[in-house]
């Protein structure tokens, strides 16, 4: 006999936990008892790169520039690039959603090909355009990345709204009185939201997987440290061989982060999924 | 040996003889006892009513008797077919009776046959499968069963799809595919419910005369007791798992001992009544499968309930009819019985009349 | 125009529902042309009780649902208690709406599984601000209790916590709680068990004299329906086949179709013998509704008037109308 697990489960808290604290540390890291990640800390006599000790946790990359600090600092760009993205993705994608999948129509049709549009267009020769054509900082990144995410965030907000304004208690709704804001707001969006926001945190690890490879087409952020630089920088052949520490700390981190938002996502989906038939 | 299995030895050998089947869920709250000790005979050529509300276990005993159950289920007791134990048996070996000596209508036709496949195909394919028919032969038997089911144009429909057949067609295919490999025993879980009435009568009609001419056994699950009565032999009633009373049909409706079939009973609406007539309401909710209360599982809703009902579980006793047989302390026209609904007459709460 | 005409209106001075030439074609541009409704006429007095009756696609839901002008009808007009709601602005056909109410067949989609049940009851009186919030409490309250629902756990609980019938209930109460005239009923039993649809039927009976509510009663099931209802209209095809008193509409049938739908109803009593009745064919398809009179694909007594004449209303008894060229009771001398 298989019994079917109700809570979201230990996995679910234990990713929370995680994201949680990577974020705290990323927030916090100018005041955490952490290695400057700018300095050289060079060691008389020998050349960096150098191993991890106990000084140096992760060890010091090919400038002597403290791994584990740097990391840290890393997350404080992606993590605000993955959340930039998907926020941008949510709020465009899902109002273009919600609207289509309520008043169809000329509304729905417009914002179809708008979508159809956007999921045509190759995201990396995108990126590469805007980066072009655009500065490299910060907020034009995550909204690139977040325009990535416009027409998939989209068109789950269609479907899901068409599926509950199909519903009795929509109709119920109008019929006592209720406007369209009200529906939409009352009505509507609570239920759609999960769904959504399940996708959300799946979007964010997207988008941080993504800034790395942009990253390594050397078009990632101008300014600062992300995880995908920090790879970068550790990914030629001759340092991966002889000091591969330099890019174990972002590469894990990065890992484990993503894991932890595709796990949540993933069980949050479920768990809702699975309220929704019993209704 | 008790009444129940008295009542069950008399006549020919049972088709299938089902002694304390349990079935049980493993869910996220606890253990469901969805079907909760129930005994019972399949005959052959005879039809079998099990009726009961949304809930009482009656779908969930048809399929634990052909084993078509998930996963997280679990069977305990006894299901004998000619001879086999049929609890215990791995899905494998339970294929060769599925299609073959039994065989289920479902209560959806609309999902119940694949959209992407033609109906001459469906048909077929449990010909090929289980009787190793050949392509052609297959086909002209598919057209045989066709025209048994009485669809009309049967040559023409062979190559449609199911979403160009009405409800009641497709119902009548879904008989078809059942039919085909000739089975012993025929189960029908709420055949009519999804569709309209005037289609309805139809549908059951041709079970029934199915029944006759194959010599088939057929269990009917349904809600509805109009449709018991007028195209089955025996009906079996079921209440939180477990069978409350059993009789033969004509049996029943004159001389019903149960107050929940009693109340079952009058609380249908009744073509012949004024409008505006008061219904006969149970109050309350069928229990919680999980943790049922103990004594009889009516009793909370009984309104003839006594101390001992909520205490004792009645069991299952017959009538001076052996095949009668229901369970309760104080049935129908027993004294107390008597008594409790003169009082409930007096204080209004029942209307006398309408049995 | 199509249509059963008009005989069977009354003049009523104080008519609350007065439908007339109802049509309602759905699909436009490539998509096929569905005639849900098609001239369809009818009248409710105040305190009356009509049933709708009829089987799958004859348009007896798109009907009530036309009436609340969700989707309006494509023609035709309906007047509720003398004001035309095809005519109205959004912003009156949202006042107008609080004097009619529906209930909905579904129980549990009929609430929003995230809002707790005793706000979605509330919902209709946050909207129209109606009285003080202390006032509104206890209104909702009061309809809980009226209802069978404890409000306390309606106040934290949400509606998958609530069995089918209970759910009915609430969305009863959500109808009732602006006090409408007309409450519209689309199928509220018929996912409902047989003990608790009794249940509901009663509490609808009593609510109904309680509130003064004058109801439209749509179902599939001709025994609910003349237990509830004063009045019956039979549908098929998007037409109107046959409209009574309840008791004579059962009593003596006079459409062939009315006689087939009653027989074919399976009767708990085994010693009744069902008589078989051969409807020939399928029910045709809404795109293409056959002429003439609809019934006449399936009909016994179809002869080639039925073919191409669409028959019209006529009476056949007190109050009594068929729409039927050869009808199973022939009229009667009324005294007016």
């Amino acid at each position: 006999m298989t019994a079917a697990r109700r809570g979201l489960g230990f996995g679910f808290w234990l990713s929370i936990s995680w994201l949680i604290v990577i974020s705290l540390a990323a927030i916090f890291a100018p005041w955490l008892p952490l290695k400057d990640p700018g300095e050289n800390y060079i060691v008389a006599g020998a050349r960096p790169p150098y191993g991890p000790s106990s000084t140096h946790w992760l060890g010091t990359d090919q400038d002597a520039r403290d791994v584990f600090a740097r990391t840290i600092f890393g997350a404080r760009t992606s993590l605000v690039i993955g959340f930039g993205a998907i926020s941008f993705g949510i709020i465009l994608g899902g109002t273009l959603g919600v609207l289509s999948g309520y008043f169809r129509g000329w509304t729905d049709r417009i914002a179809s090909i708008v979508m159809l549009i956007l999921l045509s267009f190759p995201g990396l020769i995108l990126a590469i355009l805007i980066t072009a054509l655009l500065d490299r900082g910060l907020a034009t990144i995550a909204i690139t990345l977040g325009i990535l995410g416009v027409a998939p965030v989209g068109r789950l907000a269609r479907a899901s709204t068409l599926v509950f304004a199909e519903r009795d208690f929509v109709t119920a709704a109008r019929a006592i009185g209720s406007s369209n804001r009200r529906i939409i707001v009352r009505e509507l969006l609570p239920n759609v939201v999960i769904p959504m926001a399940a996708l959300s945190l799946l979007g964010m690890a997207i988008a941080i997987v993504a800034e790395g490879g942009l990253a390594f087409l050397g078009l990632s952020v101008d300014e600062g440290v992300t995880w995908g630089k920090l790879i970068l920088l550790g990914a030629g052949t001759r340092d991966l061989e002889r000091a591969p520490w330099i890019s174990f700390g972002p590469i894990s981190m990065l890992f484990l982060t993503v894991l932890a938002l595709n796990y949540a996502g993933d069980r949050l989906r479920d768990y809702f999924d699975v309220k929704d038939i019993t209704l | 040996m008790s009444q129940t299995q008295a009542s069950l030895r008399g006549g020919p050998e049972p088709l299938v003889s089902v002694r304390g089947l349990r079935t049980l869920f493993a869910t996220e709250r606890g253990l469901v006892r969805a079907v909760d000790g129930v005994d019972l005979n399949i005959h052959k050529g005879r039809s079998l009513g099990i009726v009961g509300e949304s809930g009482c276990g009656k779908t969930v005993l048809s399929r634990s008797i052909m084993g078509l159950l998930p996963s997280t289920a679990h069977r305990e007791g006894s299901v004998r077919y000619e001879g086999h134990e049929l609890v215990g048996k791995s899905v494998g070996s339970m294929r060769r009776f599925w299609g073959q000596e039994m065989s289920m209508v479902f209560q959806n036709p609309m999902v119940s046959l694949n959209p992407v496949m033609r109906i001459g195909e469906q048909i077929a394919e449990p010909l090929r499968i289980h009787l190793g028919m050949s392509r052609s032969d297959a086909r002209d038997t598919a057209l045989q069963l066709l025209e048994e089911v009485r669809i009309p144009e049967p040559k023409r429909r062979l190559r449609q799809y199911a979403h160009e057949l009405s409800g009641g067609m497709r119902q009548r295919v879904v008989i078809a595919i059942a039919l085909s490999c000739g089975p012993a025993i025929l189960f029908a879980d709420e055949p009519t419910t999804a569709l309209d009435v005037t289609v309805q009568s139809q549908i059951l009609d041709l079970i029934a005369e199915r029944r006759q001419d194959r010599n088939m056994a057929v269990v009917l699950v349904t809600h509805d007791l109009g449709v018991v009565a007028g195209h089955t032999d025996e009906i079996a009633v079921m209440y939180a798992g477990k069978i409350v009373e059993r009789a033969p049909t004509n049996e029943l409706f004159a001389n019903v001992k149960m107050p929940y079939t009693r109340s079952l009973l009058r609380s249908i609406p009744r073509l012949d009544d004024d409008p505006h007539t008061r219904l006969h309401a149970i109050s309350g909710r069928p229990p919680d499968l999980i943790d049922p209360p103990s004594g009889c599982r009516f009793a909370p809703r009984c309104a003839y309930a006594r101390e001992k009902c909520h205490v004792e579980a009645p069991p299952l006793q017959s009538t001076e009819n052996p095949d009668h047989v229901y369970a309760c302390w104080y049935p129908v026209g027993s004294a107390e019985f008597v008594e409790r609904e003169e009082e409930l007459v007096a204080t209004g709460v029942h209307v006398r009349g309408r049995q | 125009m199509s249509g059963a005409g008009h005989a069977h209106l009354r003049e009523l001075n104080d008519a609350v529902l007065q439908v007339r030439d109802l049509e309602v074609i759905f699909g436009s541009g490539r998509a096929p042309r569905v005639q849900a409704v098609s001239g369809v006429s009818f009248d409710i007095a105040r305190g009356e009780t009509l049933g709708i009756v009829g089987e799958s696609g004859c348009g007896k839901s798109t009907t009530g649902r036309a009436i609340m002008q969700m989707p309006p009808a494509t023609a035709g007009s309906v007047l509720f208690e003398g004001d035309d709601l095809g005519a109205m602005s959004q912003s009156e056909l949202r006042l107008a709406r609080t004097r009619v109410q529906m209930i909905f067949q579904d129980p549990i989609s009929s609430l929003n599984p995230r809002r707790r049940v005793r706000d979605s009851v509330a919902e209709p009186l946050d909207i129209w601000s109606r009285g003080t919030p202390a006032e509104r409490r206890q209104v909702v309250d009061d309809i809980l209790a009226d209802v069978g629902i404890d409000p306390e756990q309606a106040a934290v609980a949400r509606p998958h916590e609530f069995s089918g019938g209970q759910c009915q209930r609430i969305s009863i109460a959500r109808a009732l709680v602006l006090s409408p005239t007309l409450l519209i009923c689309d199928e509220p039993v018929s996912a409902l068990d047989v003990s608790v649809q009794a249940q509901v039927l009663n509490l609808l009976e009593d609510l109904k004299a309680r509130y003064s509510l004058t109801m439209m009663f749509i179902a599939h099931d001709l025994a609910v329906v003349k237990n509830i209802s004063d009045r019956v209209a039979v549908m098929y095809l998007g037409r109107l086949c046959e409209i009574a008193p309840s008791r004579e509409l059962y009593a003596h049938p006079a459409h062939h179709y009315t006689r087939v739908l009653l027989d074919s109803i399976p009767v708990p009593d085994p010693e009744v013998i069902a008589v078989g009745h051969e409807l020939v064919g399928d029910l045709p398809s809404p795109v293409d509704p056959p002429s003439g009179c609809r019934f006449h694909t399936r009909c016994p007594a179809a002869d080639d008037q039925c073919r191409t004449e669409e028959p019209v209303m006529r009476a056949v008894g007190e109050d009594h109308y068929v729409a039927c060229h050869h009808p199973l009771v022939t009229s009667v001398a009324i005294s007016t």
